[in-house]
């Protein structure tokens, strides 16, 4: 299980992340929603250790992770896709995921052997047919078109087996069909690989017919958590976001 | 969409091929290694001119450098520019423990790597944090500290004279290199070698760390690698082959002069991978061969080389904007692609 206690984090004056606290059940699905600088992207961004919180603890099965590195906390069992796709230009599809796999088997330092190896095909291999990359592995990774650098995105998390998946965005920049496409993959990764998933999103049809749970940000706090009905009728909600709704949609 | 289709319907044709590939690929490089090396050391009996027996020497040491130096910056994204310090502290080092100690010449050789490792170690732990810029001024700036406490600490290294008297050569293993082909043909055996070696360094999982964090070290560290680490490995390793190349100039002049850890030395480098190009592992040897024939053919018609050796790094940089081998690279993939298949 995922647990967030008292989470916080200013920058300057301002309260990116304040106080938060929070649960994630083991293979559960979360949509965290939000107006632009709610502290969605912080949020994520303190529990994958690219931000030091100012208090606060990150407990996956009773460690504290707060204040450890990027990978420590990846090798601990969270992994990230991000906003804009982060992947490996020049590398292709198979040998970003071939590398991602030899560094979670801590071989990314391996001198003497060639690359591939073979123990490491075979997750590799399942994590391209997962995504369905798996007929673009001799690509190079600036050549794939957005829909796909966001999958390999995934793929790259995905590869390295974590207990918590979070997805910054994962439909960011893409047209209303490609959007769908992309959530029913997320929510089939979710189905099969019974992992805990945590993702940001901004479509509010996709919210409320994916998410069983949406938690609600606002200026760096809970606004609401529960679920999509719940959700709908949570006046605190309605005020601050989806009377709105037309608004900050036209903003993304 | 359309484009989605199109995809799919021209890469399922190419799926099951990489898998045997590389382990056939090791056994690839290993054979062109043994034939590199037997036309190498076939020259001689062919030739008999010295200046190309020299010439291959020279490409030794400076194609080990320079190929090194790749090794941070094409496949690790880490321009140094104090990269030189290490061939300098390879032929000081050396040269020095030959003069000094008398030890057999394997025990110095093992030695002043040991001493370079130490060293790369150590200022590699103060520079591979700082991003791009800063880490150039850096090693610059030890490059020049190395440099200076050269020429200062005169009782030791012979100050702006550097190490003369030459430096002993005892025999070892039948081999004297004290004569000119025994020379060459461990130059040869040492360039090929450390070639293969750092071959085997660009193909490992290891290599394939390296060019992510190139691309993206953000991403690299969120996939579990620790940048600051493999970075440092690197450094390290990398300094090991430049202080190999500075062994064999130091072997091949029979001295150390503070010129070979001067920046300039550094600036060659980068120049030679300019040059060669950064995209191919072969490329700044080549950019070795180039370097060094234009050198000594434009020394030989006037003595304003500088400004030919600067029009043409010009021409490179801005007119081909890449290596020779990059563009020779990329008009091959064109012609086995056949036209407008890559774009």
């Amino acid at each position: 299980m995922l647990d967030i206690r008292e989470l916080s984090k200013s920058f300057g004056g301002v309260k990116a992340t304040d106080n938060v606290s929070l649960d994630f059940a083991d293979g559960s699905l979360t949509a965290v929603i939000g107006p632009n600088g709610a502290g969605k992207s912080t949020f994520f961004n303190l529990i994958t250790g690219a931000l030091r919180p100012d208090s606060g603890e990150v407990m996956l099965d009773g460690v504290d992770l707060a204040g450890k590195s990027p990978p420590e906390i990846v090798r601990h069992g969270i992994g990230r896709a991000f906003q804009v796709a982060s992947i490996f230009p020049s590398l292709t599809v198979q040998e970003t995921m071939l590398a991602a796999v030899c560094a979670d088997q801590r071989r990314s330092t391996v001198l003497h052997r060639r690359f591939p190896l073979v123990e490491t095909r075979d997750r590799a291999e399942h994590a391209m047919e997962l995504l369905g990359l798996a007929n673009k592995r001799h690509r190079t990774a600036a050549t794939l078109s957005h829909g796909d650098q966001k999958l390999l995105d995934i793929a790259l998390a995905l590869v390295l087996d974590p207990k918590v998946l979070l997805l910054d965005e994962p439909t960011a920049g893409m047209g209303t069909e490609e959007r769908w496409r992309m959530i029913d993959k997320v929510r089939e990764l979710w189905e099969t690989q019974k992992i805990t998933v945590v993702f940001i999103e901004h479509d509010m049809d996709i919210v409320f017919k994916i998410a069983p749970r949406i938690v609600v940000l606002c200026y760096g706090r809970i606004l609401a958590t529960g679920t999509p009905d719940a959700i709908r009728r949570n006046d605190a909600v309605i005020e601050a976001y989806l009377g709105t709704e037309d608004h900050a949609e036209a903003v993304t | 969409m359309t484009e989605l289709q199109a995809d799919r319907a021209s890469e399922t044709l190419t799926t099951p091929r990489i898998e045997t590939r590389s382990f056939r690929s090791r056994y690839r490089d290993i054979l062109i290694a043994l034939v590199a090396f037997a036309v190498l050391a076939a020259l001689p009996f062919f030739f008999g001119s010295k200046a190309l027996l020299d010439f291959v020497i020279r490409c030794s040491a400076f194609g080990l450098f320079a190929t090194s130096l790749n090794l941070l910056v094409g496949y690790t994204g880490m321009i140094s520019f104090g990269h030189g310090m290490f061939f300098g502290l390879g032929a000081y080092g050396f040269g020095l423990l030959m003069q000094r100690t008398g030890v057999p010449i394997p025990v110095a050789f093992v030695a002043t790597l040991a001493i370079t490792a130490v060293f790369a170690a150590i200022i590699g732990a103060i520079c591979v944090r700082l991003k791009e810029i800063y880490f150039a001024f850096v090693t610059l700036a030890f490059q020049m500290l190395i440099h200076s406490t050269i020429l200062t600490w005169a009782s030791l290294t012979g100050g702006d004279q550097g190490l003369r008297g030459g430096i002993p050569r005892p025999v070892f293993f039948g081999i004297d290199l004290a004569n000119h082909v025994h020379l060459y043909i461990t130059s040869c055996a040492l360039l090929v070698l450390g070639l293969l070696l750092m071959r085997q360094i660009a193909q490992s999982p290891f290599g394939y760390t390296l060019r992510m964090i190139r691309d993206n070290a953000r991403r690299a560290s969120f996939i579990g690698i620790d940048v600051w680490r493999a970075k440092l490995t690197i450094f390290v390793l990398a300094a090991l082959f430049a202080s190999t190349g500075g062994m064999v100039m130091a072997l091949f002049v029979s001295g150390a002069y503070p010129e070979f850890a001067y920046w300039t030395i550094s600036g060659e480098g980068i120049f030679i991978n300019m040059l060669g190009g950064v995209t191919t592992f072969l490329g700044p040897m080549v950019g070795t061969v180039l370097l060094l024939i234009l050198n000594d053919t434009v020394t030989r018609y006037t003595e304003y080389h500088g400004i030919v050796l600067g029009v043409v790094i010009l021409f490179f940089a801005i007119g081909l904007r890449k290596g020779l081998m990059d563009y020779v690279l990329e008009w091959y993939a064109q012609r086995r692609d056949g036209p407008g298949e890559r774009g």
